[in-house]
């Protein structure tokens, strides 16, 4: 029976290999800057224990009633439901990288799952730091629809479940931060032309005096790389969630607008080194036999940036940024299907992408 | 794999960390991941908020020190203050009075005005009139930091609300 169940998940992970998650298209709006909106929801069960207080009975009873309340709802048909403790470290890692899980739903994994559609679009996280962690995400500048299907999908689990909610604090989690609407809006943004020309910092020091946090591509508590930044809301009670929907779309707007000008700057003072800078680190990618994460997340940038500007033209965004996913440790090692060393990495990393740059063989 | 920071556990955690604009990959045991996710937390800001409250908090130990500890699920606010997690949603009701301030202090306002669960039910009548006292509260607080936007935007709401209770009440 045990190794029956085993065979399942590993062809649901093979399944995943093939898969793009709906969020990594580069469509949408303003998609040449925008990679994605998320929006995350957290929701607790009413006197429930919330999970870093319960005790081992106690969070599979959560699990077990959470995870009734979804079956019998049509929009989570046809989903993956993982209990964390099943898997091993790599599968974990690997769904971290994809976005679909954060660092502390790897540890400490009683109780705990990840339940996620196909499309990757939705992510529910049972018994991290709140008994659900409700995810929606979508590629552009699109936190509207993005808020509709998190939206009805809470509705629906509101009606088969009993949230903990006061009509004074709203929605009450584990921690006061996220009281209130329980709900963060999170915004990716590629900025490259901002970094070159030194002014992300100054933009991102405006963006935390407005009380909004800005992290990395990468994870929590990291440094932006590859040029990209999350931006998301830090208040959550006192606003509706239209209220700081609005907020964020503001703020992201002018953003979008200072990267849109930092680009024309570039393209207008200096053209010749800009395509240099692209076409070196396209040529790089297409060749290189042993290449590291982070000097491929700089040239993705670059080579991502080209496709924006038309500087490099007939290649999809879209595979750009599946790569920037694609290049992380446990990714390489799921597709090898087999432990690598950080130097076996870097051999397997460069061809990957050469394959899918269609650089050398 | 031993763990990077003690070298004497087995590494069980695995962690790509972007420090500098240097990725690097870290390799944990359980013990260490856990502290180093507590530094994170600490990065954020929130022991800070907390520990900015401890004045407030001694002034009302005086009053009720042995009393703040949760009916439901046993939490005391010392617990709170050390972990910065409640322990249920009754934790909001054990501590009420402390909460009151730490949310206005982290999300400068202590009302929430979002959505609520389908079919979700208070004892009513109360509830209303607290609604409608929190509004009126709060567009005083509006008008007295001159932020007459949102001061137009309440008391819209407070009309909208008084107009309709009046017609439930049949007046
Ligand atoms: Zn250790
Ligand atoms: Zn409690």
């Amino acid at each position: 029976m045990k190794s029956k169940r085993k065979t399942v998940k590993k062809m649901e992970f093979n399944d995943f290999m093939n898969n793009k998650g709906e969020w990594l298209k580069g469509t949408g709006s303003h998609s040449n800057i925008v990679m994605s909106s998320r929006i995350r929801l957290a929701r607790n069960l009413m006197l429930k224990p919330f999970p870093n207080k319960a005790r081992k009975k106690e969070l599979t009873d959560i699990l077990t009633e959470i995870h009734g309340a979804m079956d019998s709802i049509e929009l989570f048909k046809g989903s993956t439901f993982l209990k964390i403790g099943e898997l091993d470290n790599i599968e974990k890692q690997f769904l971290i990288e994809r976005h679909l899980m954060s660092h502390d739903h790897a540890v400490n994994t009683e109780g705990k799952a990840l339940v996620f559609s196909k499309e990757e679009g939705l992510a529910v996280m049972i018994n991290e730091e709140d008994h659900l962690r409700i995810q929606v995400m979508q590629s552009g500048l699109n936190l509207n629809d993005t808020w509709e299907v998190a939206n009805s999908i809470d509705d629906e689990l509101s009606s088969k479940l009993d949230f903990a909610y006061s009509s004074k604090w709203g929605y009450l989690t584990a921690c006061p931060t996220n009281t209130g609407t329980a709900m963060r809006g999170s915004v990716m943004l590629h900025l490259p032309a901002l970094v070159m020309t030194k002014q992300v910092n100054k933009v991102l020091a405006a963006v935390s005096k407005l009380n909004f946090a800005s992290r990395g591509f990468y994870g929590e508590g990291t440094q932006a790389s590859g040029n990209f930044y999350q931006i998301s809301n830090q208040v959550s009670l006192g606003h509706s969630e239209q209220e700081i929907i609005q907020n964020i779309n503001g703020l992201i707007r002018q953003v979008i607008d200072q990267e849109e000008q930092a680009r024309q700057a570039l393209l207008v003072q200096n053209r010749p080194m800009l395509e240099d800078k692209i076409f070196r680190s396209f040529g790089v990618l297409k060749n290189a036999h042993i290449i590291s994460s982070q000097e491929t997340v700089e040239m993705l940038s670059m080579v991502r940036l080209g496709i924006d500007l038309e500087i490099i033209k007939d290649l999809d965004r879209g595979i750009i940024n599946e790569l920037f996913i694609m290049i992380q440790p446990a990714h390489l090692q799921k597709i090898e299907g087999k432990k690598l060393l950080v130097a076996d990495r870097d051999i397997k990393r460069a061809k990957l992408i050469r394959e899918k740059l269609g650089g050398e063989k | 794999m031993l763990c990077d920071i003690c070298s004497k556990k087995k590494a069980t955690v695995h962690l790509t960390e972007i420090i500098d604009e240097q990725m690097s990959e870290m390799h944990l045991c359980e013990v260490c991941a856990k502290e180093k996710s507590v530094q994170m937390e600490q990065q954020f800001g929130l022991a800070d908020l907390l520990a900015g409250l401890s004045d407030f908090g001694k002034q009302v130990k005086d009053v009720d020190k042995a009393d703040l500890k949760c009916s439901n699920c046993g939490l005391t606010y010392d617990d709170f203050r050390k972990l910065g997690r409640l322990g249920c949603s009754q934790c909001y009701d054990s501590f009420k009075v402390h909460l009151a301030t730490l949310l206005k202090k982290i999300h400068g306002s202590n009302r929430h005005c979002g959505k609520s669960p389908v079919d979700f039910t208070e004892v009513k009548g109360d509830v209303k009139n607290d609604d409608l006292q929190g509004l009126k509260q709060q567009l005083l607080e509006a008008i007295g930091v001159e932020d007459f936007e949102l001061a137009a935007k309440l008391r819209d709401k407070i009309h909208e609300i008084e107009k309709k209770d009046g017609k439930e009440n049949g007046i």
